[in-house]
């Protein structure tokens, strides 16, 4: 086993992957920048310069595909999907619909998530539930490096559109440019598990919509993705100490979603908090709550999401993204 | 109107000594996330400002202090915003990025192209209640690609709209020279919509005062929407510790980070033939040299051109002891209110 950086696992998969298939093309802006060491590696007419035109070359990457490539199209920012968001809703999702599945897009859309470093509302989005909810889309989240290559790779082999999310806090690179971490007196709240950690010498695909258990415990279910599973195994090991045995599980895709493995945890503990720090309406946290319902698995409820816009000053900030604080205090409304 | 070379000068200035000010905050750890300076835009701004009066409303991008401060926001304002404090332009929940307000019709979006369709709006209305107002849309050169922006040309020109859309241009996307991303040149595409489009040295205020001037009279006599197109040089790059600036400065530094993966990617089995590969890293090295470049070249900066032209130094001297009280005044009040807020 090797250890890597959260980033460099990402451009490792991809790497091993893009040497295996030539049909892997990555465009996006300021990429060859941003994938230097793939450019150099594979040169510049695999990875594309692209102006800034999400609604095109998004749209692109769908047609491409339907083609016989299999782009990887890098978007930014998740929060600029919204330029792009006709060529997934429209197009990519519905292709292998309206053709019972003969035409497929086997298209990746790479972005950058979350938040935690004062960038606020159009920057720091998740919006994972708002692409999950359309059918026909993958979305995953990796929380480890050794995820962020397996889910990677994942993404690549499905046959189907996938969107890959990175969060912020752990591709190392994204705080240098975006948030100044070459400043030593700005601190950051970066999960040192998952910015950092063991990888296998050579990549396999995550298994599709399979979630991992990051701790085992009889009294409580956690169920997260992202940054949150840090933020839970830290309240975790808190309520260790009252007693309260935790099991946390890092969904990792969120469609197609773990429902197994959400039932199962929930019929075991009977007490469950989903930590989302997409936005709490209408999104992934009431998908949890509605497959456990379906599933007439008894339990008590509680969710720690973001309810707000994203504000900008830091202090604020800490207070609407899910932190352990508010974790421990919904655990806590779970023995009332 | 007569040109005041004076007034022009103290706006730049008063843009110029707050974002040195932001600069020293940015470095001191005070102000979060991406910082993205207007400094060597305020020819621009100032030009385009002196022509515009209340009621006219601006749809910015996410470098829009220069044409704030202009407008008439208050330095202190924008600076607490950037402090994250309550008391700032809005109320520490905005930042740089997302600054509103909505006393001077002022709106910014960190989405690139947002502020051309957002211009389209502000001058719709204008047209229905504020009758000989008008809106400007500021975007960099990049933004030209963007597909709501070039709608939004045509929307105001078939809606015969008081817009002036102004392009900032410096060359450099972030990390990628412009003229490679982008077909024909942003003048020709906006006559193409049917828009008056105009090109002028943006580092030299008066010209773009005067062309400025014309536009602006055009809109206001309902003429139909125009376009500035205005070269600049951005010192700072795309933000404060923008990468590729910093790696100029730094090229060993950069170089023990970066080489040992780069080396292996240029050894690694399975790839590009070697030849193409060097090709490759010597086209991005070189792509990332002639960034630095773009940024850095000297003798563009709006306020030294200006500065040359004033004749009397005793104006000068007044005019720069006037701004530099001015902004240190609203420096001293926002780091107090920033301590207050600390001890709470």
């Amino acid at each position: 086993m090797r250890k890597m950086t959260f980033a460099a696992a990402i451009e490792s998969a991809l790497a091993q992957a893009m040497a295996a298939d030539e049909r892997i093309i990555i465009w996006g802006e300021d990429v060859q920048a941003m994938r230097m060491n793939l450019t150099t590696r594979f040169g510049e007419g695999r990875i594309k310069q692209a102006p800034i035109s999400e609604g095109a070359f998004v749209a692109a990457g769908v047609s491409a595909a339907m083609a016989g490539l299999r782009p990887v199209v890098e978007v930014m920012l998740v929060d600029f999907i919204s330029v792009a968001m006709d060529a997934v809703m429209n197009q990519a999702a519905m292709v292998a619909a309206f053709t019972g599945g003969r035409w497929q897009v086997p298209l990746v859309v790479r972005a950058s998530c979350g938040g935690g470093y004062g960038d606020a509302g159009q920057h720091e989005q998740s919006l994972w539930g708002l692409l999950a909810h359309i059918p026909g889309l993958s979305v995953m989240v990796p929380s480890t490096p050794a995820d962020a290559g397996g889910l990677m790779l994942a993404a690549l082999e499905h046959p189907e559109p996938s969107i890959f999310l990175e969060h912020k806090l752990l591709a190392d690179y994204w705080l240098d440019v975006m948030a100044g971490s070459w400043r030593k007196n700005v601190l950051f709240d970066i999960p040192d598990e998952g910015s950092s950690g063991p990888v296998p010498d050579k990549w396999e695909p995550t298994p599709f919509g399979k979630a991992a258990t990051r701790r085992a415990g009889d009294d409580l279910s956690i169920i997260s993705v992202g940054v949150g599973v840090h933020r839970a195994l830290e309240a975790a090991e808190t309520l260790a100490a009252d007693d309260i045995q935790t099991t946390v599980i890092d969904l990792r895709f969120i469609a197609p979603l773990d429902r197994e493995a959400i039932c199962q945890t929930t019929a075991n503990t009977g007490r469950v908090i989903v930590v989302d720090e997409d936005y709490r309406e209408f999104g992934l946290s009431g998908e949890v709550a509605a497959t456990i319902a379906e599933a007439n698995v008894a339990c008590r409820f509680r969710r720690v999401c973001t309810e707000e816009v994203i504000p900008y000053a830091r202090p604020l900030e800490d207070q609407v993204l899910p932190n352990t604080d508010r974790i421990l205090a919904a655990a806590r409304e779970l023995w009332d | 109107m007569q040109m005041n070379l004076a007034a022009l000068y103290r706006q730049m200035l008063r843009s110029r000594r707050f974002e040195e000010a932001v600069v020293g905050l940015f470095e001191d750890g005070l102000i979060s996330g991406e910082m993205h300076l207007g400094i060597g835009e305020e020819g621009i701004a100032a030009g385009v400002a002196a022509h515009l009066i209340a009621g006219d409303a601006l749809a910015l991008d996410h470098r829009g202090t220069p044409p704030l401060l202009m407008h008439g926001v208050e330095p202190s304002s924008i600076l607490m915003e950037l402090l994250g404090l309550p008391e700032g332009l809005n109320g520490g929940r905005g930042g740089h990025m997302h600054m509103l307000s909505k006393e001077h019709l002022a709106a910014s979006s960190g989405i690139v192209g947002a502020a051309g369709p957002a211009a389209v709006g502000f001058a719709l209305a204008a047209t229905h209640l504020r009758p000989g107002t008008i809106a400007v849309a500021y975007f960099g050169e990049g933004a030209i690609n963007q597909g709501m922006l070039m709608e939004s040309f045509n929307l105001a020109v078939v809606w015969n709209l008081p817009v002036l859309f102004v392009c900032k241009d410096n060359g450099v996307a972030i990390t990628s020279r412009s003229t490679a991303l982008t077909g024909g040149s942003p003048v020709e595409r906006a006559r193409g919509f049917g828009l008056k489009a105009t090109t002028v040295d943006g580092s030299k205020v008066d010209e773009v005062w005067a062309v400025a001037g014309d536009l602006i009279e055009g809109l206001r006599s309902d003429d139909g929407p125009a376009f500035l197109h205005a070269t600049c040089t951005r010192p700072y790059g795309h933000l404060i510790g923008d990468p590729v600036l910093r790696s100029a400065q730094a090229p060993i530094k950069e170089l023990r980070q970066r080489g040992g993966p780069l080396v292996r990617s240029v050894t690694a089995r399975d790839g590009a033939k070697l030849g193409e590969r060097i090709r490759s890293l010597r086209n991005i090295s070189g792509s990332v040299a002639k960034t630095v470049v773009e940024h850095g070249r000297k003798g563009f900066d709006p306020l030294s051109l200006a500065r040359r032209q004033l004749s009397t130094d005793a104006i000068l001297a007044q005019l720069e002891t006037e701004v530099e009280a001015e902004i240190d005044q609203a420096l001293s009040e926002s780091l107090a209110q920033l301590k207050l807020a600390k001890e709470v």
